[in-house]
């Protein structure tokens, strides 16, 4: 990594690949560490909005995970190896563009994920306390622009939509006990607010039946073995399903088994815990949601259709809504039925119905030497192995695009080039060892309170470490 | 360590990894390492391999076993070993996670195959 922010001048125009990643999450490390290891010359610059590394691995797999972070460790080694770079706090579209990155690099990987999220399209959405689950998730792991999230959990019943495993995710934070949150890199204030908390009941509404579901078992047994916790499984909805496990792949069976035994078949273990809660999550089927219904300003609750299914083989069946229609009363809604990514710079060919980058393997559609990689061009589908296999993928083409000749644009000025502009326009540029005295700083400050880290989730004062540093 | 503490020499076996293009790595495994250190200790290249450090967090130290060897393997998986093999893949019905295998001295000339590099078939979450 760069351990200053000049590097010797060997490496201006020095004829070697100079390649450029934007986005600093799974994707862009992975690549990065595909290209590193492919090509023994070659250099990498990530590039990364925010000042702090890691992407959604920080901001977005759940503070009760932490072996899902231990993927940091391997990114930490491809940073720091010497043809690598982080250039964080570098907000490309705006500090600087695609169109310039593309003249000072020979290739340029955007790996920028998917941050906004998709609406539900219906009356009420703007009211309060209705969230995206994405900005709430944000808001529990510090991210610096959903610290000020207002949530109000001043209410018995919240309502998610969605049947994935960011719906989990929340509902898992807001009924687990929090004196085990407490133990864990959650923010400061988000556990202050969930120790207050009234909310009783989560109920997850999905617009298909049980066999749809987009959540992994491995969350799905968390739920049902939450301490303190209830799951609500309606007999009438799994009933009959066994019937159908022998023609189910492997992973559906699998999870669908786990449904269906808990609704018909739990263990005695199971039963004492559940008899002991104080607390549940509901699974529903088969609703759309229609209305958000409120009382003078304030959310009373969520109108949904009832749906019926169609179609014979269960992975594309339709949910049709029909006539009747129910209400579930609750003061808090999430919708996480998915997210979409934003066109950072004109610059970019972006398709604008589906939310990604079009491309052919990595290969952005109409631009020569421009890439990418990630949830920007597959879509916000998958865990970080499907990202980590698409990183790897795309470096692999990459490199492959390299030893044909297709990209010729060698000897670039690279890093010089973009620090020279960056430098110009005041932009205050955080580097991997900066990142490091951040890490460090958060930390000892989680140490005084028992937790892992205790995350800086504000820029400036993240800014403000390192100049007291210095 | 004490200096009064018995030297405990540990015991080696020779373990194969042979991927889909049918290279073969060999690995010395110590006994009573798991397959996940094995790979580590020994450099084998695998692109990815154990990301969760052993945590039953990733699938991405997926190895396939040969029938016979399979059936011999001590501990059947657990049902977290099972949950994160699901999301695996090119799973096989002799599929184990390398982090949970530990290291037999009857693994000596144990060949196990290296998932080939299929990115199809995706679940999404
Ligand atoms: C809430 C949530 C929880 C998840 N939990 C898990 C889990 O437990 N286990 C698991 O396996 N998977 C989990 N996933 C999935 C996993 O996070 C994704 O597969 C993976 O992070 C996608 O990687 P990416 O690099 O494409 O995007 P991201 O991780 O989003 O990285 C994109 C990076 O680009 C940066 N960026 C954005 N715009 C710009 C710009 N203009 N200039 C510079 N940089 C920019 C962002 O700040 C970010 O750092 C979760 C996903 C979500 C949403
Ligand atoms: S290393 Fe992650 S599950 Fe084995």
């Amino acid at each position: 990594g760069n351990k200053s922010q000049s590097r010797s001048s060997s490496t201006h125009k020095d004829g070697n690949p100079h390649i450029c990643i934007v986005g600093s999450g799974p994707a862009g490390f992975y690549t990065a560490q595909q290209l590193l290891k492919g090509h023994p010359s070659l250099r990498v610059d990530i590039f990364e909005r925010l000042p702090v590394p890691f992407g959604l691995v920080r901001y977005g797999v759940a503070p009760d995970h932490p072996e899902v972070k231990n993927v940091i460790n391997t990114f930490t080694q491809t940073a720091n190896n010497d043809r690598c770079s982080f250039l964080g706090n570098v907000q490309v579209g705006k500090d600087i563009t695609v169109t310039e990155l593309l003249k000072i690099y020979s290739a340029v990987v955007l790996a920028y994920g998917a941050a906004a999220d998709k609406l539900l399209g219906i009356p009420g959405e703007n009211l309060p306390n209705i969230l995206p689950a994405r900005t709430f998730v944000g808001w529990y792991n510090g991210l610096p622009e959903d610290k000020d999230l207002k949530v109000n959990l001043d209410t018995e019943t919240a309502v998610i939509v969605g049947h994935g495993n960011v719906a989990l995710d929340v509902a898992r934070i807001l009924l687990t006990p929090v004196d085990i949150l407490a133990k864990t890199d959650i923010s400061d204030y988000a556990l202050e607010a969930l120790r207050k908390s009234s909310l009783k009941r989560v109920v997850l509404v999905g617009r298909r039946g049980p066999l749809q579901v987009a959540f992994t078992i491995k969350e799905l047994r968390e739920m049902i073995k939450l301490p303190e916790c209830r799951p609500v499984f309606h007999k009438e909805d799994f009933k009959d399903l066994e019937k159908i496990f022998p023609d189910l792949p492997r992973p559906r069976k699998r999870l669908t088994e786990l449904m269906h035994k808990t609704c018909f078949g739990p263990t005695a273990d199971d039963v004492k815990l559940w008899n002991e809660a104080k607390k549940e999550w509901e699974l529903k089927f088969r609703l759309t949601p229609m209305e958000v219904l409120s009382s003078a300003g304030q959310l009373t609750g969520l109108r949904c259709a009832v749906n019926k299914l169609e179609g014979s083989n269960f992975e594309n069946q339709k949910a049709v809504s029909t006539d009747e229609h129910i209400d579930l009363p609750c003061g808090l809604i999430f919708r996480s039925i998915g997210y979409r990514s934003l066109q950072i710079d004109p610059a970019i060919p972006f398709d604008k119905k589906q939310g990604v980058i079009p491309n052919e393997k990595g290969r952005v559609t109409g631009v020569p030497g421009l890439y990418c990689s990630g949830w920007v061009g597959r879509g916000p589908v998958g865990v970080i192995l499907s990202t980590m296999t698409d990183g790897f993928d795309v470096g692999k083409v990459i490199l492959k695009d390299l030893a044909e000749d297709h990209i010729p644009n060698l000897g670039r000025p690279g890093f010089q080039g973009a620090m020279k502009i960056l430098e110009e326009r005041g932009v205050k540029m955080v580097s991997f060892s900066d990142w490091k005295k951040i890490d460090e700083h958060e930390v000892q400050m989680g140490e005084k309170f028992g937790k892992p880290r205790e995350k800086i989730a504000d820029v400036q004062n993240m800014i403000k470490i390192l100049t007291h540093e210095k | 360590f004490s200096s009064t503490s018995p030297k405990l020499k540990k015991e080696t076996v020779t373990v194969y990894f042979v991927d889909f293009q049918g290279n073969k790595q060999t690995a010395k495994a110590k006994v009573g390492d798991s397959l996940l250190d094995v790979v580590v200790e020994n450099e084998i290249d695998i692109d990815g391999f154990g990301a969760c450090e052993g945590t039953l967090a990733c699938s991405t130290c997926h190895l396939i076993f040969k029938k016979k060897d399979f059936d011999k393997l001590p501990e059947k998986p657990t049902d977290e070993e099972l949950d994160m093999l699901d999301l695996a893949y090119g799973l096989k019905e002799t599929s184990r996670l390398g982090c949970q295998i530990i290291v037999t001295k009857d693994m000596d000339g144990l060949e196990v195959e290296i998932p080939g590099g299929v990115a199809d078939a995706r679940e999404p979450s």
